[in-house]
């Protein structure tokens, strides 16, 4: 069993773990950060989407030890205490989630969009970066419209 | 998922020793073609060997006539490079039309060229462009490495460690995609470089990535679509599946290679 150390939330951790372990059953089972999900088991939904080392990653398509020493940051970790990332902010605003599943992954997808496109996003742009997201509830258009407001607020 | 071992070699050499030591062991690169069939069990290599830890695996180089990109290099990575967009902007809009952002900040392309998914999009950009497959005991040219669905000329015990391609600029590549998956439903690149005109299909044959003689023919005497325009793609080998069948499949070789060529003929 390989010994994985990684930093999660700003937070260290670390533990023995199956090699067959993903980063995402780690996150939601051993650390009981449950705000990451699981929507798929073909790599296509990104309820899953983490940043490590500052990317979006499905993580439930990378094993646990593959974020050895990385920096990993989940949904938890972007408030403030008790005050929302203006992404976060953003889509409570505009409604960008019914059900709430995809909402994380949504949300860690959409600052990953900002930190590569800059913080004016036109709604063309949303949707053609959004392609690895997927929403079974809301029709997406108020998701668009949220992260258009997100990523302003962000600047 | 059935139980592995894991290995994460900082050396090629001491990956080629793993590889070489266990026929069951297999290479993980981004993961993202490996990790989905493992979960369904349809893969169950006894060992891991990661090959993230080699940094000689990784990056864009363009050098005189040729574009050389490490077998690790990510979609992204290539999509990014601007010496490519530079030198070859056909070769560096392939990796955008791959998957998602998520996808392409993990999948690599010595990955996808040694998967060879019939529907994948560097295995037709590597035919068309005549590339040359590098891997840690010889250099395949792409007529020679691809060889069936997911079968390519690669042994058990060999890596890519980069490929490379003949700069060419007038090229193009034009994708139908399946809706639900984002693959290739049928992909069409077509090239014009020092060694003449060739026109690879990804997504439509039985046998994973062809050339199109008889467009490649006519393309060499008039690079233009008109020369192709009446020229029938048999459907016979093509593959008929819940998606589209053969006969649709021919339809579209034909539509995106005269889209691709009248692209890239403007440049
Ligand atoms: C949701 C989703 C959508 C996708 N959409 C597309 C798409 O539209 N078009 C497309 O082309 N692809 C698509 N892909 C596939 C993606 O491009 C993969 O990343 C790629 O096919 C495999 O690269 P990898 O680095 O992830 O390889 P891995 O999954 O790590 O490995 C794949 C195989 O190659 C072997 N291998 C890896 N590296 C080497 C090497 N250097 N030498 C020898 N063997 C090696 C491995 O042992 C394994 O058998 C998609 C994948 C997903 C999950
Ligand atoms: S759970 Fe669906 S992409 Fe990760
Ligand atoms: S809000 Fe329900 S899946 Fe998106």
């Amino acid at each position: 069993m390989p010994a994985v150390s990684m930093t999660v939330n700003g937070k260290a951790v670390t533990a023995d773990v199956d090699s067959r372990t993903l980063l995402v059953q780690y996150l939601r089972e051993n650390l009981r950060l449950t705000g990451t999900h699981v929507g798929c088991d073909t790599s296509q939904c990104g309820a899953c989407v983490v940043h490590v080392d500052g990317k979006a990653r499905k993580s439930c398509t990378m094993f646990a030890w593959q974020a050895e020493g990385a920096k990993v940051t989940t949904i938890e970790g972007l408030a403030k205490g008790t005050e929302l990332h203006p992404m976060q902010a953003a889509f409570r605003e505009h409604h960008g989630l019914q059900c709430g599943y995809c909402t994380p992954g949504m949300i860690m997808a959409a600052i990953d969009m900002v930190n590569r496109k800059g913080n004016d996003l036109d709604e063309t742009t949303i949707r053609h970066e959004l392609d690895g997201n997927l929403c079974r509830c809301t029709g997406y258009h108020n998701i668009v419209k949220a992260i258009a407001a997100g990523a302003r607020a962000m600047a | 998922m059935y139980a592995f071992n894991v290995e994460r070699p900082a050396t090629l050499k001491d990956a080629v020793a793993l590889l070489g030591k266990d026929s069951e062991a297999k290479l993980l690169a981004g993961g993202h073609s490996l990790i989905p069939v493992m979960k369904l069990r349809l893969a169950n290599p006894s060992m891991l060997i990661d090959l993230s830890k080699i940094a000689e695996l990784s990056g864009v180089k363009v050098e005189g006539d040729t574009v050389t990109i490490g077998a690790t290099t990510t979609h992204q990575m290539v999509a990014n490079s601007k010496e490519l967009l530079a030198a070859m902007p056909a070769l560096a809009a392939v990796p955008a039309s791959i998957g998602d952002p998520h996808v392409r900040q993990a999948g690599t392309i010595g990955g996808s060229v040694a998967n060879n998914d019939p529907n994948a999009d560097y295995p037709a950009a590597c035919l068309a462009l005549g590339a040359t497959i590098i891997t840690s005991k010889r250099k395949i040219e792409a007529d020679a490495y691809f060889k069936g669905m997911f079968e390519t000329a690669l042994g058990a015990d060999e890596i890519i460690t980069a490929i490379s391609f003949p700069v060419t600029k007038t090229a193009n590549y034009q994708k139908f995609k399946h809706p639900a998956s984002g693959f290739a439903l049928v992909g069409v690149f077509v090239a014009k470089g020092k060694s003449g005109v060739r026109v690879a299909v990804t997504g439509a044959g039985a046998n994973g990535v062809f050339r199109v003689k008889a467009f490649e023919d006519a393309l060499s005497k008039d690079f233009s679509a008109k020369a192709i325009e009446n020229i029938k793609v048999p459907a016979d080998g093509l593959n008929t599946d819940i998606h589209a069948p053969a006969d649709y499949r021919a339809h579209l070789i034909g539509v995106l290679a005269k889209r691709a060529v009248m692209a890239a003929a403007k440049g």
